[in-house]
């Protein structure tokens, strides 16, 4: 915990989303000891690291999928982890997730998949929640997709599909879980600028999990570098700063391909 | 150099060739021929003898002047010989290997070896029973968080408060029941046809071939199709319902559902449940009459029992006190089979071939649920004489 912003561990957690001392474990096996952070809204905020370190595990910890072994995540100066099923309820309503493949509902259509949390959430008639399913698929660049299924378009799409679907109830966090992943180089940029054109003109928040450096010096505001040799944050602040004046070499080879500093 | 007349250790068709000198305490590897993996690679048991030879030699070189050609299978045969003088603390010296052998082995030893992960094999016996019994416990608190959260959903869904989607539900119901019927006639009408011509055989020793009906009339309905109705749709919708549930988890569905916040038990085990709960006493029921109509064919047809009596017989024989308690188990049954198909679905693994075990495993609790759930009925049937 050198680097700067690692201050965190002792400022009182009153940003929109605060991390103290959290360890994360399955069983006996620790996977990350003692993290902390602070994200503040209209952040790109990135967890980034080697393969299996846990990044995609501190965004369940984050979206209370799995319970810390010990610290606390809070939300708006709220503890979250520690709080009742309504407490946490009431997050996840303004929370949207986009994972890994998209997990669309496979056997809706992608109108349905956008509808359905708005079905649960909003009073909206159906044909306001048709409107709004269409308006979200169009901002993602899939006008005229809304009767399709998942299986009937590309992986890309699905992609940007799950995107529409996280952004149903214009959540104030959008969770992006390795958002090039099985993704060609353009697919992959034009969803970094779409992240990017959201954060800008809806000042969604955003955490994003990926080891993808284009994608990371792109879009991030924000970073923290999960260690997995020490299995624990050796670096937290904006990824351009890190490559260059980290103290960690760790952090400044992974910034950098393993590449050797040419100075 | 004062060295030993050197001897062939090992031949494999001529081509790789191994021979061992001694150079004062040094042992020298000499390399030879062609070294292919395709062919039988020479061992290193004359190297052990070697290095366990008296005196020990203090370290070994390799020459590989001879040799002619070499792929991976030099690199197998040398990281042999390097562990055999690792475990004995003998030096290795790797500069009479050709550069590009000697670079690969060095990339090769880099990374040292990590630690082997554990082998239950070498646990004691007390202590695997002590995990075993924790894990049957863990297992048993597993099904009972299950059954209560399924009860919960259950709850609500009779409260009119579960999310679900209406046409999922009618898509399941149409699925369960209406696509099973091709099957479920077939297999009642032969089950049918099977009990009339085993009682027939006994039946007709005593000339009370016309007992036949009864036989399949009161054993269809009080038991058998519910039986065979319950096995068939194990096998179609128990394995069909932990596959779908099971992809969902791989494809991160259910966590996507988790997420917006709604329930997977309210959205997916909960239809489910309800499809097979409203279906299978109606498949039941139709069983009955297929396989009623099954014993029918081999009464009239071959036992020359004229229709109108064979149906006399039938109706006379069939009450409600056989129809009720079928209809009954049936539905048990079918309760059984949802479950057990949701609970393997959810449990699924993140793999691909997750996908696969779960759906085996949900036809064989199915099926071992049933067939325990059969023999409890006919207890307590017999305790009760209903």
């Amino acid at each position: 915990m050198s680097d700067s912003g690692m201050a965190a561990a002792n400022s009182p957690p009153s940003d929109q989303i605060s991390v103290r001392g959290l360890t994360m474990a399955y069983g006996d096996f620790v996977v990350m000891r003692d993290i902390n952070f602070d994200v503040s809204p209209g952040e790109v905020f990135v967890i980034m690291g080697g393969s299996g370190c846990g990044k995609s595990t501190l965004m369940r910890h984050l979206l209370g999928m799995i319970e810390p072994a010990r610290g606390e995540i809070f939300y708006h100066g709220e503890s979250f982890t520690k709080g009742d099923a309504d407490v946490r309820d009431s997050y996840l309503r303004r929370f949207g997730v986009l994972f890994q493949g998209g997990a669309l509902w496979s056997s809706m259509t992608l109108a349905e998949n956008i509808a359905l949390p708005l079905e649960e959430y909003t009073e909206l008639p159906a044909s306001d929640v048709r409107n709004v399913a269409s308006l979200k698929l169009a901002l993602v660049g899939l006008r005229g997709f809304e009767d399709y299924y998942p299986s009937e378009i590309s992986g890309g799409m699905r992609k940007r599909a799950g995107l529409a679907r996280a952004m149903a109830l214009d959540p104030e966090i959008l969770f992006v879980d390795e958002p090039s992943a099985g993704l060609d180089p353009i697919s992959s940029h034009l969803l970094d600028e779409l992240i990017l054109e959201l954060r800008e003109s809806l000042g969604t928040t955003f955490v994003v999990v990926t080891h993808e450096l284009a994608s990371i010096f792109a879009i991030a505001t924000k970073a923290i570098f999960l260690d997995t040799t020490t299995r624990t944050a050796t670096a937290l602040g904006h990824p351009a700063e890190l490559r260059d004046h980290s103290k960690d070499p760790a952090v400044r080879a992974f910034l950098r391909r393993g590449e050797e500093e040419n100075e | 150099m004062s060295a030993a007349p050197g001897h062939v250790t090992a031949t494999a068709q001529d081509v790789a060739k191994v021979y061992l000198e001694r150079d004062g305490r040094q042992l020298v590897v000499g390399l030879a021929g062609t070294w292919q993996i395709s062919a039988h690679l020479p061992g290193t048991t004359a190297i052990e003898a070697a290095l366990d030879g008296d005196p020990a030699p203090d370290g070994i070189r390799f020459d590989a002047a001879a040799i002619e050609g070499w792929d991976s299978s030099v690199l197998t045969f040398l990281m042999g010989v390097e562990d055999e003088a690792e475990s004995r603390s003998i030096p290795v010296n790797r500069e009479g290997l050709p550069d590009g052998v000697r670079r690969l082995v060095e990339l090769a030893r880099a990374v040292p070896e990590r630690g082997t992960r554990s082998d239950d094999g070498k646990i004691s016996p007390l202590p695997r029973l002590g995990r075993f019994g924790l894990k049957v416990y863990d297992g048993a608190l597993d099904e009972l968080r299950f059954l209560g959260e399924a009860a919960e959903a259950f709850g609500r869904f009779l409260r009119g408060k579960a999310s679900y989607r209406r046409s999922d539900l009618r898509l399941l119901i149409q699925q369960a029941g209406a696509d099973a019927l091709g099957i479920a006639s077939l297999v009642s009408l032969l089950f049918g046809l099977i009990l009339a011509f085993v009682g027939a055989v006994q039946l007709q020793q005593f000339g009370a071939a016309i007992y036949v009906a009864d036989l399949v009339g009161v054993g269809m309905v009080r038991d058998m199709a519910a039986f065979m109705t319950a096995i068939i749709v194990a096998g179609r919708s128990g394995a069909a319902y932990a596959a779908q549930i099971g992809t969902m988890k791989v494809t991160e569905e259910i966590d996507a559902l988790r997420t917006t916040g709604i329930s997977p038990m309210e959205f997916l085990v909960v239809p489910r449940i309800v499809a097979l709960v409203v279906m299978m006493p109606l498949l039941t029921v139709y069983a009955d009459l297929m396989g009623i109509l099954g014993g029918y064919l081999v009464g009239t047809g071959l036992l020359d029992i004229s229709p109108r009596a064979y149906y006399q017989q039938t109706v006379n024989a069939v009450n409600m006190t056989h129809f009720i308690p079928g209809v009954i188990k049936g539905t048990v049954y079918g309760l059984l089979v949802a479950l057990a198909g949701c609970k393997q679905g959810m449990d699924a693994g993140s793999s691909a071939s997750a996908v696969g075990d779960a759906a085996t495993k949900a036809v064989v609790t199915g099926v071992v649920a049933i067939i325990v759930a059969c023999g409890l009925a006919q207890v307590i049937s017999y305790v009760f004489g209903i």
